[in-house]
This record gives structure tokens, sequence and C-alpha cells, in this order.
């Protein structure tokens, strides 16, 4: 589990048509990828680059055109949606831009979610492992929260737990800053900083020069193609930065210059 | 056990959400389970009050009227043969192994004088099996017996009408009444039967020996009719089939021939009473179960408001590994849990209707156990069906429209 260059995702050539009327839109002109464990990239690009449709089809969310696709050791290409469905549930966290929690319900119901759909029941706790993951990202004292009662800040961590509790290969997070202020984005790249330190691997995608930063690899995508990919050199720590901060006044002067 | 505890966790849950919404859909099972139910019991109450009445008129109860004849090829009414002898009753008491007792009935009628007036009625000249056949019990006094027969003694038995109309503040029994002038001696005063099922006071009548009445009061050679009981309600077919038989060769009927009287059964009486009262049971139970189905529309109505509304929440559970089959069954559940509710409380409201028909009106409710059954199950299967439709649409969401829908 220490080597670097064990591959989780491999991605050979991978096409994506949309058919929209008579007209077919190439979302993806061939990808080809490979993300080892522990890493840390960040895809970025215009919108409609292609890098939202990228996260759906490494999600097991779509379907490619053609291309193969392996994640984590396992062929998805031609799957059942049954089978699909499972791999969305054990091999991949989800963090989306608006965080897309159950309104209504519990903090540590939320977290639990993702567990009740596991048919191969590894958790045989799945309460304790929602109040483990709420650890995780700093939430102990709000498990009985609901959505509504957090902060953004407070509710992009809370999909972060969710995204961890079933223990996946990849967590993959689609503009996870796009909704909060520079403070609390930088606090949420703390977090996944944290966690990649801890072992898991991430992709996330952004358009913010910033928070790409704070990542390890950066892939640029244009019209459904890679147009560079590079390592960074002198990568952001975000806690540190985080402290570089003034505390006090700085959420609504940040909220103010957006 | 755990998934079906989840699901309806989930299920009470989601309802709960919307409280409001969630009572007034089921408020259409509600009232469609109990109108049937209360329909139901109606229609079981009156069937048996008329089965009762029925039954007050004796059980196992075999009539044989003289029938149709025939003279020279054309045929006569009914009726027009001939009536029975005493012989033939000796005949049919001896030897019918289906056959507990038979009483030869001559009906007449006349002004009886006497205590304190007059009064017009119905004598019945009956054997003392009539009154065991007829399920007649006696207040005061006591029945005639056998030997009055045979001797055409002078004694009566009153119903309780007549015995009140002439003797109202007097013990009937020892006392002379004449009926056509010819006096007679009351032994007995029967017990109150009431009205039978067509509404004839089955009170307003006199018995005495059927030889008496003949022989005395009527004239003529031939009994009107005939009493049988058979010697239990599962007998009463081959009760039926041995007194024709029998009947058949007293009267010397020729093989081939049509018989020339009549088995009226009291089971015959009753069926076609009940398949009036059946039909209309179950006509009203269809169109309370008109009302049903349009509940059931206001669920699949419903269901289909809240797989619009919460199309993100259902985008959410297929991205964190919900199966199509999972989404599925979880709106079906709150259909059906919605439905089964409404079928709970409809229930419980038809037993609070059927109090208060039973307490406050003529109407006669019975709810029996298996029309609730029914209509607890029916009204989860109307879940389940128009459940259905929602469900699936909400299960053939694709996860990444789902998650984008506004």
């Amino acid at each position: 589990m220490n080597s670097n260059n064990k591959s989780v995702i491999e991605i050979k050539d991978l096409i994506r048509t949309f058919t929209i009327g008579d007209i077919a839109v190439h979302a993806l002109r061939g990808i080809s990828l490979n993300v080892n464990e522990r890493e840390f990239v960040a895809i970025m690009g215009a919108s409609g680059s292609g890098k939202s449709t990228l996260m759906n089809l490494i999600g097991c969310l779509d379907v490619p055109t053609s291309g193969e696709y392996y994640l984590d050791g396992l062929t998805v290409n031609n799957l059942t949606p049954n089978e699909f469905a499972t791999i969305r549930n054990q091999k991949i966290g989800f963090v989306f831009q608006n965080f897309n929690l159950l309104a209504r319900t519990t903090a540590v119901e939320n977290v639990e979610l993702p567990l009740l759909y596991d048919r191969g029941n590894r958790v045989k706790n799945p309460r304790q492992a929602a109040l483990d993951a709420l650890g995780r990202v700093g939430l102990s004292d709000r498990i009985d929260h609901e959505p509504n009662q957090l902060s953004g800040g407070q509710q992009q961590r809370l999909a972060i737990a969710r995204a961890l509790v079933n223990r996946p290969a990849i967590i993959l997070a689609d503009e996870p800053t796009g909704n909060l202020d520079s403070r609390t984005s930088i606090e949420v790249m703390a977090l996944f900083q944290e966690l990649n330190n801890q072992g898991i691997t991430i992709i996330l995608v952004t358009h913010e020069q910033e928070i790409a930063e704070y990542s390890k690899r950066v892939i640029m995508m244009r019209d459904g193609s890679i147009i560079d990919d590079h390592l960074i050199k002198n990568r952001q720590n975000a806690r540190d930065d985080l402290e570089s901060l003034p505390k006090d006044d700085l959420p609504i002067t940040q909220v103010e210059t957006q | 056990m755990k998934i079906v505890r989840n699901l309806l966790k989930a299920a009470f849950k989601s309802l709960a959400k919307n409280r409001m919404r969630s009572l007034l859909t089921s408020l259409g099972i509600i009232i469609g389970v109990s109108a049937v139910v209360v329909m139901v019991a109606i229609g079981n109450g009156s069937q048996q009050r008329i089965q009762n009445e029925i039954n007050s008129l004796g059980t196992n109860l075999l009539m044989v009227m003289p029938g149709s004849t025939s003279s020279v090829g054309t045929r006569l009414g009914a009726g027009s043969s001939p009536g029975f002898k005493f012989s033939d009753i000796e005949k049919l008491q001896k030897g019918l192994i289906y056959i507990e007792a038979v009483s030869p009935v001559v009906r007449s009628s006349g002004q009886i004088i006497g205590g304190s007036g007059n009064w017009s009625t119905s004598i019945y000249g009956v054997s003392n099996d009539y009154f065991g056949i007829r399920g007649w019990e006696i207040e005061s006094g006591d029945f005639f017996t056998d030997k009055d027969v045979a001797s055409k003694r002078k004694v009566a038995v009153l119903g309780k009408t007549v015995a009140d109309e002439l003797f109202e503040n007097m013990d009937p029994i020892g006392q002379k009444i004449r009926i056509r002038n010819i006096p007679f001696t009351v032994v007995g005063v029967l017990k109150s039967k009431g009205q039978a099922g067509m509404g004839q006071d089955q009170d307003d009548v006199v018995m005495a020996p059927s030889t008496t009445v003949l022989y005395r009061l009527k004239g003529g050679q031939y009994i009107d009719m005939i009493n049988a009981s058979a010697i239990s309600v599962e007998a009463m077919d081959a009760a039926e089939a041995e007194l024709t038989e029998e009947l058949r060769t007293i009267r010397g009927i020729k093989k081939g021939d049509d018989d020339d009287f009549m088995i009226r059964s009291q089971a015959e009486i009753m069926e076609m009473v009940t398949s009036t009262t059946e039909t209309m049971t179950l006509l009203l139970a269809a169109i309370a179960a008109v009302s049903l189905v349009v509940g059931g529309i206001g669920i699949m109505n419903i269901m289909l408001v809240s797989v619009t509304e919460r199309t993100r929440e259902i985008g959410i559970r297929l991205s964190i590994g919900a199966r199509a089959s999972d989404i599925m069954i979880q709106f079906l559940t709150e259909a059906i849990v919605l439905s089964l509710i409404g079928g709970i409380l409809g229930i419980a409201l038809s037993a609070g209707v059927v109090a208060i028909l039973n307490e406050f009106t003529s109407f006669t409710a019975v709810m029996n156990p298996e029309i609730i059954a029914i209509s607890f199950v029916f009204s989860g299967a109307v879940g389940i069906f128009f459940g259905f439709y929602p469900a699936r649409k909400a299960a053939a969401l694709n996860p990444i429209d789902a998650l984008r829908y506004e």
C-alpha cells in the first residue's frame, strides 16, 4: 500500500460523444490518463472543455462511447448499471460543488447513507463509522445538526465525511470550493491536503488557479483533450496560508471582494 | 430484516416531512376503505337479520303443496291436483330415514269469539309435530297431544296476538272460545315469533288438531299442505329426494310423468332472499370500491409530485451507490405505507361508523373479520398498483441529470 506507483486510474483513449438532435458533440476526444495511488490531481479547464464529462466517466456515473478504463485494478468497461452502482458505492467518494446533502436529515445520517447501500456489509457498525468520518473532518460536535443549520464550509466538510465513510479508492471533487468564500475554500483545501497526506487519492475539478496550487499535479483540458499535465513544484500548504490570513474581519471582506 | 427496517424507517421519515400532505393523500384511501367496510357491514347486517327471520319459521323445513295436474293434455295451474290424505301422512311418518317429523297443515280462517271480544284470524289444523317442525315454543299451558288429534278434540293453542286480543287481562288457559260457533278449549299460548320476513304477523294464528279443523270446521277430505323437517340442514337435499320418491309412490305417479306436487325447502327461500341481499351488498361495495380507486389515483398523483420534487435526492442516492431497484423499492415502500396507513385508519373509522349506525339508526351493520382483512390487503395492493408507475419513473432517472436538476 505504500508504493507510489500503484495505478488507481488507468484510462486509454477515452472518447465520449453526445448526440443532441442530429449534431454530434465531441465532449472527450481520446483521453489517456494514469493516476497513481496517493496522488492529488487538479483538473483545470474552461467550461465546455470536457472536465466534468471526464469526471462523470471516472466516477462511473456515465459510460464512454469508446475507450478503456481500469479503476483500482477493475475493468470498468461494459458493466451493468448495478455493477456501476456497486463501484460507486465501494470505490468512489463524491464531493459536489453544491454539497448535495439530504435536507432535513441529520449530519450523521447523511454520512451513514452510503453504508446503507453497501450490499457487501463491509462495515459492521455504520453509525460508528459515520461518527469516525465526522471526527476526521472536525464535525464531531455537529452530528445531530441538519444541513440548513450548518455553514457552507461545514456542509462541504460533511459531504467530504460522506465521501470518506465507505473507504473509497479515490475521492472525486467537482468544484468543491465553487460555492465557498476564499477563506472557507482554503479550509476545505487544507482538509483535502490532510486526507491526501493520510494516503487518500484525490482528483478535483476546479477553474481557480489558486485552488489548483494546493494539489500535486495539474491537468489542463481544452476542447475535450488534455493540453498540459504537470507536477506542482512549489506546492502551497493550505494550513500555513490559513494562519497567515488575518482572522477577524476577513470573511466579510473576502465575500465582498468576490 | 435490517433492509426492511431501514426501508420502513426511511419511508416513515420522508412521509413525516410532509405530514399534512401525507394525511390528505391517505384520506382518499381512508374514505374508500371505510366506505367498502361499512357498505359490506350493512349488507351483512341485513342479510343476517333476514336469515334470522327465516330461521324463525323453522329450520330444516320442507313444505309440500299440491302441484299442477293435467287433464287430457291440458295442464292446469298450481294447486289443481288434489291435496293429501291423513293416510299419506301416516305412510310418510314411517320408514323415511332423512325425515324427522311430518305434520299435516289444514288451513282455514274465521271469526273467533271468546274472552272479552272477537277477532278474525287464520286457523291452522296441525299435529303435535308441527310445533317442533316450525320451531314454536309454548309460553303458558301446553301444546295439544297426538291423542287430542286422534280423537278430534276441540282444543286450541293461541298465537300471542290472538291471546292478547281476546284475553287482555285474563289467563286464557282453560277458557272457552268459539270458532265459527264451535266451542274450543284453550290449552296453551305460543311464545311470540314476531313478524316474518315479508311483514306478516306470525303470532296472529290459532292452532287446533288437524282432524278437528278438517272434519268439524272446514269440511272436505284433503289436507292443504304437508310440513316436514329433515334430520339436519345437510340432509335437506336427501330428505327432499326421499320425500319426492315416497309421495310419487303414494300418489301412484307413473315413471316419466311429472310430479303433481311441489316441495319448497327453507333453504330455497333463504337462497332466494339472501341472493337478493348479496347482490345489493355487492353493488354497494362496488360503488364504494370506486372511491378506493380514486384514493389510489390520489396516491399516484402525490407520488409523482414527490418524485419530481426529490429528483436531486434520487441523484444523490444514485451517486453514492444506490441501485435503480433501491430507488424503486424506496418509493414503492412509501406508496404502500401511505395506503396501508389509510387502510388502518379507514378500518378504524368504519368501526366507529358501524357503532353509530347500530346505536342510532334502524340499520343493522355487522363487521366481519374477512372484509377487514380483505380491505387491508386491498389497500396495500392499491399502494403497489398506483405506486408502481411513480417508483419506476424515479428508478429510471439518470444520475447525472438527476444531480443537475434544479
